[in-house]
């Protein structure tokens, strides 16, 4: 199969950086209010940064969105969120916790400081992004509480209001939007929680005011707009696993050797490029296989989809 | 009246072909421009298929037999729009890639599925002319009446590609059962017993 390499003048045009860093300067002078609560690490990258890929245009990635709250289009999510209220906010932590606790975004801003990570999104339906978050490793926000040995894995809560959230008042999922990760994934450092992406606030259509961003696993993983993370003996059974367990699975890792029932996962579209441009193959673990395949040693990725 | 009516009708069915022709040429396909194509010319198909199946009971319950005229018409422009939706799946979405396409006819219900729509069209396209409707007489009927099944396959495509139960999908498949029962005999009873009293 043929496939489109990128030349290195493709990455990511310095211009972007430029205009990014102006623009939070401007954030900063204008607004000198919400952002700059947000304490921002662009230097200290704990990752292997993003070299072969380029960044997806910020338009895509905040107008072309799997948001089922806001609606089943890809173009509902920004349509529909506009007036969504994510201020105030609170995150609850508890479960198998010896100190549950209970803190709003602000307080999570505040006491966590952000960092861009520019990761490969790549959703189940077989489409892919390069986007630029800025978020902070979730294992730095759940060692705020103690798990006790009964804790086994963690599940995520997304919020339920079908006042704000159109798309919530059908049952297409069974709502509030649940998903979960094995404690061990949690932890990993590319596990993070989600608080901007390209140098701005996170926009509604993308799950703010908090998401998780799980780079090694399809998009439908990284909850969003999450309000409660649980730490739980049994293994949670996500929204997706819930509406079609045979098609969505608990891990749901990208893979190209485990096709979806109904659709092979080998090859990718990369969202922002032109209609002559031919699929990208698909890589195992979305390309994050060094640092996160030692997590699944000696398991049955066929079985464990 | 035929004769205003069917080149501006001809011209109408051109107006999905013309919106995506435009959006191409233009770079107006968003973020995902292969699917676009695909899905536009795709829903474009499903829709002729309805319209033309949608001819014969329009006929039998307004009792107005101009409706037969257009049928033809909308069943070669659902064929249209179905090969240029198979075309943009082969030649854009896998570049003339036969390995994944084959393994995806064979392994892919949906896939397959739409493709045996596509392959059912055919018979029907060859013997729509005049001539063959004269030529094969009786078994004329008997050949298009793969349109029913044309239809069955084409909403069953649209279902099985979507993730989750959508009310799209949904809307097709009433509209469809809608019309393959107006076709039953006791209904057509029911219709001429009514239109009788």
């Amino acid at each position: 199969m043929k496939l489109h390499k990128f030349k290195s003048s493709e990455i990511t045009p310095e211009s972007f950086y430029i205009n990014r860093r102006e623009f939070l300067k401007k954030m900063g002078i204008v607004t000198g209010t919400a952002f700059t609560s947000q304490n921002i690490i662009t230097s200290a990258l704990s990752y292997t940064p993003e070299t072969e890929r380029k960044i997806t245009p910020y338009k895509f990635a905040t107008t072309y969105n799997n948001y089922y709250e806001f609606g089943t289009s890809k173009s509902d999510p920004h349509k529909n969120s506009k007036d969504f209220i994510t201020n105030p906010w609170d995150v609850k932590i508890d479960g198998e916790v010896e100190n549950e606790i209970t803190l709003s975004v602000e307080e999570i801003k505040n006491m966590i400081p952000s960092e861009e990570r520019i990761y490969r999104f790549r959703c189940v339906e077989g489409w892919s992004m390069v986007v630029p978050w800025l978020g902070f490793p979730l294992n730095k926000l759940l060692k705020k509480v103690k798990p006790t040995s009964k804790a086994k894995f963690v599940k995520f809560t997304s919020v339920y209001d079908p006042d704000q959230m159109k798309g919530q008042r059908f049952p297409v999922l069974n709502w509030p939007y649940k998903e979960g990760l094995r404690i061990d994934e949690a932890m990993h450092p590319l596990t993070i929680m989600v608080t901007g992406l390209y140098g701005k606030e996170l926009p509604n259509q993308n799950g703010a005011p908090l998401r998780l961003i799980v780079p090694w696993k399809y998009g439908f993983k990284s909850a969003k707009a999450i309000v409660n993370i649980k730490f739980v003996e049994k293994m949670p059974v996500s929204s997706w696993m819930n509406a079609s367990p045979n098609e969505y699975g608990f891990y749901s890792n990208v893979n190209p050797n485990v096709s979806h029932p109904r659709w092979s996962q080998a090859t990718e579209r990369v969202i922002g490029e032109n209609i002559y441009s031919p699929r990208i193959k698909t890589l195992m673990f979305n390309g994050y296989g060094d640092e996160v395949a030692g997590l699944y040693d000696g398991m049955d990725l066929r079985k464990n989809f | 009246m035929i004769k205003i009516f069917k080149p501006t009708i001809f011209v109408l069915c051109l107006v999905p072909f013309i919106i995506i022709a435009y959006q191409i040429l233009f770079n107006k396909l968003g973020a995902e421009p292969v699917k676009q194509v695909t899905h536009h010319t795709g829903e474009w198909t499903l829709r002729f298929i309805l319209l033309s199946l949608a001819m014969t009971p329009l006929k039998n319950i307004t009792k107005i037999l101009a409706w037969i005229k257009y049928r033809r018409m909308l069943g070669l422009f659902a064929f249209f729009y179905g090969t240029l939706h198979l075309l943009t799946y082969i030649g854009l979405d896998y570049q003339f890639n036969l390995d994944p396409i084959i393994d995806d006819v064979l392994n892919k219900k949906f896939i397959f599925i739409g493709f045996a729509a596509w392959i059912l069209m055919l018979p029907l396209v060859v013997t729509s002319n005049q001539k063959m409707v004269l030529i094969l007489k009786q078994n004329w009927k008997k050949i298009h009446r793969l349109s029913y099944l044309i239809g069955i396959f084409a909403v069953l495509h649209f279902i099985w590609l979507s993730k989750t139960i959508f009310f799209e999908p949904l809307i097709y498949l009433i509209i469809l059962i809608t019309l393959l029962t107006l076709r039953l005999d006791f209904i057509k009873f029911l219709l001429k017993k009514k239109s009788v009293t």
